[in-house]
């Protein structure tokens, strides 16, 4: 793996508000990255000072050892699939992918290859001559994926380009997107709120809150390890406790002593312990380390979801096996499934 | 909404009375001559008398005026709409549409003065030692009045287009190598043309028709097609051709309109084809490839 970008100490503010505070961030070649954040975490911004719509108050962008912070857009090796696709209503699906190889002053033959080739990739082959408008929204975001692969971009962004569609062709343009971006080997930088899909895609995964990475890693790393209680919440469910950390693999919350993995923190250390609702095992009151009374209880599908009150915290649990509301029951956890973090 | 049916009752009148009632009389008289009989003599009358170099005439200073209405009028809209200040592009447009409030014939008379013999013009090319220019009642001077009195009705079209026009599609040009000149040429300019057709038939359609715009700064010299017209009815008193040479204006308009309305429709006919996939060539305007930067 090598870098492909660099973002170095950027900072930039909209009107006098920080979106972004002295961020580095370095981006791999071939990888498939995700910003992963809440909206107005800066996310986006990051990918328009890589697009060159936005240009930072200070820090520099390095292109494979180029400075390109004031470079403008069209100069760019990257392409973009802006989040409302931004089609050309007055150019045909095929005018449209072509746009960017017409610019470029490719060869008609070229070009007339390399569209149908794209048409291929996407699953329209025979929709040149459609207008976009009489596309419908799964379409139109193909054909944008065209338009911008057309020009067989080092890099592409891509900017909650799922967020528009229902949840079942989401499904789908997240397979098609992993398979195409496996397919052509090029570097996507998706933009993303929502967790679920950040995991299921990226090799890596940059969570970002106000401005600021939380955590870089793979989504496995990230979901198993959160490297703070703000992690820990956003990916994923959690149930996040405070407690209080005596010494190394020896922790106490909602009122019980725990062993943990944990180890490195201060004597009796206040902390955040998080507990996946799926490592809640629900067992009889008299196995349990602790009890409480379950509050309620809902089908999801696949599993139910429970919440129960312990006395000191409502514990949410998922488990595939119903307990009636206001039965008194025993919850166990493992150590390996406590993970304790450092307050802040 | 059945319940507001009866509301339009007032207005459906209107359109009776002063629309088709007064666009039948206008066809009946132009139909028949003295005693009511039916005739097309008035018709035979304009295609053959000096009448219809009348209405090339117009015809010329009226497109003269609507091509310099575009040059003027598409930058400033251009101008206007990209500016991100909120505050600059209320106060512009403002500015362009005071004037209307102000009486039609009052703002007009003001160019008599500025522009003739002894005028403001003249009297500043005289300390230059450029004059004085014979500039009044000369067709320049009907243009002049033409460009002054209807440039607002080729902006306001144009700039509510530009206005409107979606910031993510000129990114997209951007991001897929247009510099500034190429998204022009490439995106803003065809997305503009609804804008530019609408402004173009609202600044021809009063340019070939007017009177008093000739009449006050063309004088007895310029003689167009709406004067023609006007002296029928108010110096001759020979309402049928007067009304002949109107029905014959209108057909001439609807005739340009659908022309310049073509583009439009021929939109929703492609959207219509696009269904059964007919095979059309897509002809690429060829433009310059000059790189400009922006910065």
């Amino acid at each position: 793996m090598t870098l492909q970008i660099e973002l170095k100490n950027i900072n930039k503010a909209f009107d006098d508000h920080p979106v972004l505070v002295d961020l580095n961030l370095g981006i791999e070649e071939d990888e498939f990255l995700t910003l992963l954040g809440p909206s107005g975490c800066g996310k986006t911004t990051i990918l328009r000072l890589i697009g060159g719509f936005e240009t930072p108050d200070s820090g520099s962008i390095i292109f494979e050892g180029r400075d390109i912070t004031h470079l403008p857009p069209y100069l760019r090796p990257v392409n973009t699939l802006f989040q409302q696709y931004a089609l050309f209503p007055h150019l045909n699906v095929y005018e449209n992918i072509a746009f960017g190889l017409r610019i470029k002053k490719i060869q008609e033959a070229e070009i007339k290859k390399r569209v149908g080739e794209m048409l291929n990739l996407v699953n329209l082959r025979g929709f040149d001559k459609r207008r976009v408008e009489s596309l419908s929204g799964g379409q139109q975001q193909r054909i944008a994926m065209a338009r911008a692969l057309v020009n067989r971009p080092e890099v592409l962004l891509l900017d909650e380009p799922l967020g528009a569609l229902d949840l079942k062709l989401r499904k789908d343009m997240q397979v098609e997107l992993k398979r195409i971006q496996q397919e052509t080997g090029i570097t996507f930088i998706f933009v993303t709120h929502d967790q679920e899909e950040a995991l299921t895609l990226s090799d890596r995964i940059v969570v970002l809150n106000e401005g600021v990475i939380q955590q870089i890693g793979t989504p496995i790393g990230i979901y198993n390890e959160p490297s703070n209680a703000y992690v820990a919440d956003f990916v994923g469910e959690s149930n996040i406790i405070e407690g209080v950390m005596h010494r190394d693999y020896d922790v106490t919350f909602s009122n019980h002593r725990f062993v943990c993995v944990d180890v490195g923190f201060k004597t009796d250390e206040k902390v955040d312990v998080v507990i996946r609702p799926e490592d809640v095992e629900i067992v009889s009151p008299q196995e349990g380390m602790l009890t409480g009374r379950v509050l309620s209880c809902l089908f999801l599908g696949v599993h139910y979801e429970m919440r129960i009150d312990t006395g000191n915290e409502v514990y949410l649990a998922h488990s595939t096996i119903a307990r009636d509301v206001g039965d008194t029951v025993g919850i166990r956890v493992i150590p390996d499934n406590i993970h304790v973090m450092r307050k802040g | 909404m059945k319940h507001f049916k009866n509301l339009s009752a007032p207005y459906v009148v209107w359109a009776l009375i002063f629309i088709v009632v007064s666009l039948f009389m206008v066809i009946f008289y132009a139909f028949t001559g003295e005693t009511g009989q039916f005739t097309t003599q008035h018709f035979v009358r304009f295609f053959s008398g000096s009448t219809l170099g009348t209405l090339f005439q117009s015809l010329k200073i009226a497109l003269i005026s609507t091509v310099i209405c575009l040059i003027i009028g598409y930058p400033l809209a251009y101008i206007i709409a990209m500016s991100t200040s909120g505050r600059y592009r209320a106060t512009a447009i403002m500015l362009i549409v005071i004037p209307m409030w102000m009486n039609f014939l009052l703002r007009t008379y003001a160019w008599v003065t500025i522009l003739s013999k002894n005028g403001i013009l003249n009297s500043l090319l005289r300390m230059v030692g450029l004059g004085p220019l014979d500039i009044l009642y000369t067709d320049w001077a009907v243009v002049l009045g033409m460009v002054y009195n209807f440039l607002p009705f080729m902006i306001l079209p144009i700039y509510t287009v530009l206005e409107k026009m979606d910031q993510g599609l000129i990114e997209a040009a951007a991001d897929l190598g247009c510099n500034k000149v190429l998204t022009f040429v490439k995106v803003i300019f065809p997305l503009s043309l609804p804008g530019v057709v609408s402004g173009v038939a609202m600044v021809f359609i009063p340019a070939i028709s007017t009177f008093e715009i000739t009449a006050l700064l063309g004088g007895n010299k310029t003689n167009l097609i709406g004067n023609v017209i006007e002296q029928q009815f108010t110096v001759t008193g020979d309402w049928h051709y007067g009304s002949a040479i109107s029905v014959v204006l209108m057909l001439f308009l609807l005739v340009s309109l659908f022309f310049t309305d073509r583009e439009e429709r021929d939109k929703v006919h492609a959207s219509a084809s696009d269904m059964v996939d007919t095979h059309q060539d897509v002809a690429f305007p060829e433009t310059n490839q000059q790189e400009v930067h922006y910065d």
